[in-house]
């Protein structure tokens, strides 16, 4: 996020685009209900009719994947009316012309059309967003989940810099980020391309850092990406994976696609606290302390590091991960991984990531976290990005073609299926919570009340929904959620598997998989418990209902 | 600026606050049941009450705010009696059942009552006949148990904005419930959690805590794993049972205060799960045999060393975690990177 939660409150307008905030980040969601409820705009683009969408000033239920050409449709509004920020363009941006050149051609009618959007509401959108200065955009899987993922980005990016958005407090571009630490994950350079700090694997300068550190020449190649990983073992060029803590076959797409690039490598090694859908594939599998049972960082979306404490000790032999690494680097015969403690190994991370570089055990303890850039030891932490300038210099407008989805209805599979994430459950730890697996104990696919009548479904009968990919059973809820068409479902359930249906069609730029958009058919089918609930979970279930 | 004097203590105010805030600047906590810095003020438990001297009627602290002059006194022996007769209609429409009561510890009431020398109800108790509702896997709701101060109602609508909770009748007989007065249930309710945390007596528990003393608990203070939010709160340990019992939230949590959604207060027992994995397994024959750390370890570095031997670093792929810390992730690269020497490694949800 350039900015911070809390500005939350004192912002004039919120544009959520793409983000169930309130499911999806719940305590994020009621900063936002609390600021509509004191006179905050808002205006909510989402296919569904979200919580916060029925609070919305403004509901745009876009036609799912359309983004793109939504976002430019409002910039062309907005340079037509005039609204936009000369003094800002000209002074803090560059590229700016071939943006203001490619949204020429997004007129209103157009882009209606393509969204299915009334064009009044385009121009009431745009006037809003414009003619606030204190508005925010906010955005989750939703939007980057789209094989134009990367580019939604960078075009709501521009939306922001046309009208001035950047660099002040309660606006900016601000990504929720999914998981707890995904944030963090990438600080510390847990991706293929960038060392801790976004610094370049292939820049010599790091190169040259970190091989100084380390004591060890660095490759100076480019890594490949998860979807790249999985192809080269289906190809039969990648021999080893090394899992932490996640679970693909259960949450990537296309998931029969991943099961095979498991089965084809020669050796899997899985760390992780359960035994997940991936771990039963591989050669051996490493008990590790969860969370709770750890010490260490995590790394909220607006960029705060706050202290993870050890509160309970793991169960049986199982140990923190860092630690687990060690020693199979130890045994391997390397040297600088003789960490003492989870403090000397920020150290080390600190000492080589400019962001982290003022940082310390002792601060983030007694300043209640400190939010990156954090260069020296006196430096406060940064609230929000890009005041008065940027990293480097100017920042880049980047003009963004809307494309379409890679996958449309057709007559055999007539309905759209979108996925994302329901309150009680994230990803899939939540479900060995017995608690929170009895609220929320199994999936219920939201239907449109005109599908059930055409299928003659009550609330919670049972449908088989199958796709080109894969097909598989679950429960079905009738709402209005979701439009005439569409249909909705989470992942965090193993007996109703939806990534079994899912494409793997990746975003070029961070092969973010196309979870949204799939095409499906669905026809109903009965319910037999035996048969598809996932047997440990009923059993518990059971027994927190009778106890 | 607006200068007053609270029981003698002069201070000077930037904008006008309430007395009840004012009087914290100065160290001086004004009793009160109904009142949080988060919620609209309500005035409805009284015990607030202050002096402002040239006033005749004592006011409620929480919703009178500082004028310049004002001279306040908040604790004379008039104002102590009123809260003590206060206390003791309070109890007189109260089960006294504080021995058995989950609430103990942390019960307001309970320690109102104690720093005021009320022991005994003055006026009979009439129990109400309201069944509890414990049908739901968060709390139990015990209405008798209800003071009416309207916490969780307007933590509800202000902060969650969900509007469950409401205030239905007036006068002796008025309750606190939901709409319908039907049993909480996920149909209408967000399952926070936030109105159990808020209610000052034990109408409103959380079912994890049952069983547990308060003062047998210990808090870590630590950072929510379930999303990109980054609430932090307490977790509540029976260390003698190496168990994490449930969640509590800490005001100076600087991105969620005291608010807490479903999963970040009641997960806790996944951490305590009979499927935790405890053991290192080795898949031999297509079964999982369970192994010593040794075995395990060896026979990686092992299969590592020959796999690189024979097809490169490249033929590695290291898959990182968004759920693990900042520690896990650095070592995990640095391994991928400076042990088999490949840049090959990304994690899942690169959202
Ligand atoms: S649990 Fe949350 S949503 Fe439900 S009644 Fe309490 S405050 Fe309202
Ligand atoms: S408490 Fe809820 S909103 Fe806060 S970090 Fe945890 S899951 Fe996210």
């Amino acid at each position: 996020m350039t900015n911070s939660v809390n500005e939350v409150l004192d912002a004039e307008l919120l544009f959520v685009i793409g983000s169930n905030t309130t499911e999806a980040h719940p305590i994020i969601g009621n900063k936002m209900k609390q600021a509509v409820r004191n006179g905050t705009k808002l205006i909510v683009v989402d296919p569904r009719t979200t919580e916060l969408a029925t609070m919305a000033d403004l509901h745009l239920p876009l036609r799912s994947g359309s983004d793109a050409a939504l976002i430019n449709g409002l910039m062309h509004i907005i340079l037509r009316e005039g609204w936009e920020d000369r003094e800002y363009i000209e002074t803090r941006t560059e590229g700016f012309e071939a943006v203001e050149e490619l949204v020429k051609k997004y007129t209103p009618e157009v882009v209606s059309a393509i969204t299915d959007l009334p064009e009044e509401d385009l121009f009431e959108a745009a006037k809003l967003y414009a003619s606030h200065r204190k508005a925010g955009i906010f955005y989750t899987l939703g939007i980057t989940e789209h094989t134009s993922g990367t580019s939604n980005v960078m075009n709501l990016a521009n939306l922001a810099l046309i009208t001035g958005h950047v660099g002040i407090e309660s606006a900016g571009i601000n990504p929720l980020r999914g998981q707890n630490n995904v944030q963090g994950a990438c600080d510390m350079g847990a991706l293929p391309d960038v060392y801790p700090g976004y610094q370049k694997v292939t820049d010599p300068a790091s190169i040259a850092r970190f091989s100084e550190a380390w004591g060890v020449p660095v490759s100076d190649k480019l890594g490949l990406r998860i979807p790249e990983m999985l192809d080269a073992a289906v190809a039969g060029d990648m021999k080893v994976m090394y899992v932490m803590g996640e679970d693909p076959v259960l949450t990537d797409p296309d998931a029969n696609h991943v099961k095979k690039a498991f089965e084809s490598m020669e050796f899997v090694v899985v760390q992780e606290i359960f035994m997940s859908e991936t771990a039963k594939l591989a050669d051996v599998v490493l008990p590790a302390a969860c969370y709770a049972e750890k010490e260490g960082t995590f790394t909220a979306s607006e960029r705060r590091v706050q202290r993870v404490r050890k509160a309970v000790n793991p169960p049986g032999q199982a140990k923190q991960d860092w630690e687990i690494i060690v020693a199979i680097a130890e045994k391997m015969g390397a040297e600088g991984f003789d960490f003492l403690n989870s403090e000397e190994v920020f150290e080390e991370m600190r000492s080589l990531t400019p962001q982290y570089a003022g940082m310390t055990y002792d601060r983030l303890e007694n300043e209640r976290g400190l939010q990156w850039p954090c260069p020296t030891l006196t430096h406060p932490g940064t609230k929000y990005l890009h005041k008065g300038v940027f990293p480097r210099g100017k920042a880049t407008m980047v003009p963004v073609e809307y494309k379409g989805p890679a996958e449309h209805v057709c007559d055999e599979y007539p309905i759209l299926l979108i996925t994302g994430r329901k309150l009680g459950h994230y990803n899939v730890t939540t479900r060995y919570s017995a608690l929170l697996d009895s609220i929320n104990p199994f999936e219920e696919a939201e239907i449109n009340p005109r599908e059930a009548e055409a299928l003659e479904l009550v609330e919670h009968d049972t449908i088989r929904v199958t796709s080109r990919r894969g097909s598989i059973v679950t429960r079905v809820q009738i709402t209005d959620r979701v439009k005439p068409g569409s249909m909705f479902m989470t992942f965090h359930y193993r007996e109703s598997p939806v990534n079994e249906l899912t494409q793997s069609a990746f975003d070029p730029i961070t092969l973010t998989g196309e979870y949204k958009v799939s095409a499906v058919k669905i026809e109903k089918v009965e319910w037999k418990d035996e048969q598809y609930e996932d047997e440990i979970h009923r059993f518990k279930r059971l027994e927190l209902l009778t106890h | 600026m607006i200068r007053i004097t609270i029981d003698g203590i002069p201070l000077e105010l930037e904008k006008p606050i309430n007395l009840l805030e004012a009087a914290k600047l100065v160290g001086i906590n004004i009793p009160n049941l109904c009142y949080s810095p988060e919620l609209t003020p309500y005035g409805g438990c009284r015990l607030c009450l202050v002096e402002i001297e040239g006033r005749r009627m004592p006011v409620a602290s929480c919703s009178r705010l500082a004028e310049d002059g004002m001279v306040v006194r908040t604790n004379t022996p008039q104002i102590r009696e009123i809260r003590r007769e206060l206390l003791n209609l309070l109890i007189s429409n109260h089960p006294m059942d504080c021995l058995t009561c989950e609430k103990v510890g942390t019960c307001d009431l309970q320690r109102l009552c104690y720093e005021y020398g009320v022991t005994t109800p003055s006026y009979p108790y009439d129990p109400p006949d309201i069944p509890l509702d414990d049908q739901n896997p968060i709390m139990v709701r015990d209405q008798s148990k209800c003071i009416k101060c309207g916490k969780c109602v307007r933590v509800c609508r202000e902060i969650q904005v969900s509007n469950v909770l409401e205030h239905v009748g007036r006068g002796f007989s008025s309750t606190v419930t939901t709409a319908g007065d039907r049993p909480i249930s996920r149909d209408f309710c967000r399952m926070c959690g936030q109105c159990v945390a808020i209610c000052p007596t034990g109408a409103l528990t959380n079912k994890e805590f049952a069983g547990y003393r308060p003062w047998e608990l210990k808090k870590v203070r630590t950072t929510c794993p379930f999303c990109g939010t980054g609430c932090t709160f307490d977790l509540n340990v029976d260390v003698k049972n190496n168990r994490v019992v449930g969640v509590t939230a800490c005001e100076d949590a600087p991105i969620n205060g005291t608010q807490l959604c479903v999963k970040g207060r009641f997960h806790t027992d996944f951490i305590s799960s009979e499927e935790r994995l405890t053991t290192p397994l080795i898949k031999k024959d297509g079964e999982f045999v369970p192994a010593s750390w040794n075995e395990a370890i060896n026979l990686i570095a092992t299969r590592f060393g020959e796999i690189k031997a024979k097809h490169g670093a490249n033929a590695f792929s290291g898959l990182s975690s968004a759920r693990c810390t900042n520690e896990d992730n650095y070592t995990f690269q640095k391994f991928m990177r400076a042990v088999i020497g490949t840049n090959n490694v990304d994690h899942c949800a690169r959202t």
